[in-house]
């Protein structure tokens, strides 16, 4: 689960970590009214939408009087912003920040992250800040500084003051350890994956201030994240995964013709793969879970079949923890209650594969079967190109 | 032989009395895994199929001396059940919940450090020794006695290359279910090890997704080290980048995360890839011919 900046900014302010001073807004008014409740000259209005590469894309804007911050507001709110990570379709900005401008010192880049290789939590620091850290990855993988974090004891001061020197902060060891340890304190009690602070900034004063934050949550520790939950922005999802979630399917929307109905994540990629194997494109990514009820497979069908490029659906069960015959009765009832108007490909395997398949057979509806996973496929592909069974 | 459970395994269930352990229990039973009891915190003392019911998972390994244990409890509870597992000093604990926080999981393998237990999962099926030992939520029935290792992330694709494999006679020495998590008990590097030491396979089927490098390093060491033919599946191929794949592990996060980067790094390193997930079952009884007369298959 992602957050919005400033409420990633919030959470760092509630570890006591400096931000700017600033506030979210949601009309040019009230945009002006925070920038002259902040004071000084200059401001930055920051569209507020969970993709990044917002600069480049015209979402991070400064202003030098409150009248030219609620333009800029004006001209961002209701926008679509179209950056390197939102895809062509780009993100509405229904939300901006308005905050006090930095007097930059010097700019850096600091995250943390569970780094699933080394199975720790890691530390990444650099000197270059404020760009593209996988370019600077690329380009210069030593200007990056990693530190790996035992769990047992947790990140240690000894570690702190080695990253501090190694982006060239050694004189600020103690400020900056200061700050390393409450980023981790938050990362380890809130259950992020990511936190990213680029850049984070010494002022002109002396002051180590987060000047950007991104952060993700555990979806596997929501259970006992409750605050974190409350955060959760559904404007910034894709509505027929947030609908698909809610009836326990895993649902992720793709660009081909072939809508998938599968079981288990693994064999849901799988069956993706032999299509395009066959020379055709899924329309989605359908994991139905362990437990499919008929219902289940009922909202599957609904949710596939709201995407109008659907020229074919493949049900693929390879069933283990769930049972053909429950598949079999819910493919049955979907195709009986709902318009369905493409072919539909129906793969049965494993436990209770005999009674699934006469349910099929028994239903005299126009299911086309497929005995294994590269029939299925084959068939799928041809079904959606329009080739009759 | 086989590797990590056998016919000498003695297994409890944690979590026994729930509705899908005693499902799976009796289903494990059925097909000649010895359940020797279970552990249901608050029902100690009762009886559950027929078996002993514990209190803790230390009661149970002290009472019937159970070396495995399977770990049947949501995924909020998961953790502290795995812990105690550990703590008993069991020799393989199978962790089936799909949903365990990660960093309960950084902290977990950390208390590892100094103790032996082997953990498989979470997010994972279980692990078969087929006609031995099942600690899983597996179809017993798809599985069949043979001299081919199997060891995947998914549980669904375990069951298609499985299927794929005994209707074309190849049976299975051990298939190890390692889970869809980011970080796991078991990787594949560490399952590979155990087959090659394995006088019961002859051939090995490694089946990863995108997402880590995993199943590139566990080929690596394979290259240099392992002498029985490897074959290898990557899911994913046609997923698209930066998004969550069903399984908490399985997201591209960069170029090498792919599944056609790390097929084709597998492929230089001199294993057999597959490219179609169908076409897992030839592409083994390809390498089981090469490897010589009747390896891999059911008769034994």
């Amino acid at each position: 689960m992602n957050i919005h900046e400033y409420q990633a900014k919030s959470l760092l302010r509630q570890y006591r970590v400096t931000t700017p001073r600033g506030e979210v807004v949601y009309t040019s008014k009230a945009a002006a009214r925070v920038a002259e409740e902040l004071g000084g000259q200059r401001w930055v209005v920051k569209a507020q939408i969970h993709a990044g590469g917002r600069g480049k894309a015209g979402g991070v804007k400064i202003g030098n009087s409150p009248a030219k911050i609620a333009e800029i507001t004006d001209q961002m709110l209701g926008s679509t912003l179209v950056t390197a990570q939102t895809g062509p379709d780009g993100q509405r900005v229904s939300r901006v920040l308005v905050e006090r401008a930095s007097r930059i010192e010097r700019e850096f880049y600091l995250s943390m992250v569970v780094d699933r290789d080394a199975q720790r939590i890691v530390v990444m620091a650099s000197a270059q800040g404020g760009v593209d850290i996988e370019e600077v990855a690329t380009a210069d993988p030593d200007a990056i500084h990693t530190e790996y974090i035992d769990p047992g004891v947790g990140l240690v001061d000894f570690q702190c003051r080695k990253v501090a020197t190694a982006i060239g902060l050694g004189k600020k060891t103690t400020s900056f350890t200061r700050l390393l340890k409450r980023m981790y304190r938050l990362f380890r009690d809130l259950d992020c994956l990511m936190l990213e602070v680029n850049p984070f900034i010494e002022t002109e004063d002396g002051e180590l201030v987060a000047l950007d934050a991104k952060m993700s949550f555990d979806d596997n520790a929501l259970f006992r994240q409750g605050d974190v939950v409350e955060l959760r922005d559904f404007d910034e999802e894709d509505p027929k995964e947030v609908e698909a979630s809610g009836h326990g399917l895993n649902y992720i929307a793709l660009d081909g013709s072939v809508g998938c109905i599968v079981n288990g994540a693994g064999l849901a990629m799988g069956t993706m793969d032999a299509i395009v194997h066959h020379g055709g494109r899924p329309a989605n990514f359908l994991d139905v879970g362990g437990g499919a009820s008929a219902e289940k497979i009922a909202n599957a069908f609904r949710i596939v079949l709201q995407d109008p490029n659907v020229r074919a659906i493949l049900v693929n069960i390879f069933a283990g923890i769930n049972r053909c015959d429950w598949i079999a009765t819910g493919v049955v009832q979907a195709t009986r209650d709902q318009e369905i108007g493409v072919p539909v490909i129906v793969r049965l395997a494993g436990t209770n594969v005999e009674e699934g398949r006469r349910i099929l057979d028994e239903s005299g509806l126009e299911l086309i079967q497929a005995v294994d996973l590269d029939d299925a496929a084959s068939k799928a592909v041809l079904a959606a190109e329009g080739v009759p069974a | 032989m086989s590797v990590f459970v056998d016919t000498d395994s003695k297994v409890i269930i944690q979590g026994f009395t729930g509705q899908h352990a005693t499902f799976h229990a009796e289903e494990a039973m059925n097909t000649g895994t010895n359940v020797v009891g279970g552990v249901t915190p608050g029902k100690g003392g009762t009886t559950h199929l027929g078996l002993p019911v514990f209190n803790s998972v230390a009661e149970a390994v002290e009472e019937t001396g159970a070396d495995v244990s399977g770990i049947f409890v949501p995924p909020a509870v998961a953790t502290d059940s795995l812990l105690e597992a550990v703590d008993a000093g069991v020799d393989v604990a199978v962790i089936i919940a799909d949903g365990v926080p990660v960093q309960d999981m950084v902290r977990t393998k950390r208390y590892l450090a100094g103790r032996s237990t082997r953990i498989i999962g979470p997010n994972s099926p279980g692990i078969i020794t087929p006609g031995e030992c099942k600690v899983g939520i597996m179809p017993s029935h798809i599985y069949m006695k043979g001299r081919v290792g199997v060891v995947s992330r998914s549980g669904t694709l375990n069951y298609e290359a499985v299927s794929q494999m005994t209707a074309l006679g190849l049976g299975q020495s051990t298939c190890v279910g390692i889970g869809g998590d980011p970080v796991n008990g078991t990787d594949f590097k560490t399952v590979l090890q155990a087959f090659e030491g394995d006088d019961d396979t002859d051939v090995v089927v490694m089946i990863g997704e995108i997402g880590g490098q995993q199943e590139v390093e566990a080929a690596s060491w394979a290259s240099q080290y392992m002498s029985k033919p490897l074959v290898a599946f990557i899911a994913g191929v046609s997923a698209p980048r930066g998004r969550r794949m069903g399984h908490a592990g399985a997201v591209i996060a960069g170029e090498s995360d792919t599944a056609t980067a790390k097929l084709d790094a597998i492929e230089a390193l001199g294993h057999r890839v597959v490219r179609n997930p169908a076409d897992i079952g030839d592409t083994v009884l390809r390498a089981v011919k090469e490897t010589g007369e009747g390896a891999g298959t059911g008769a034994s």
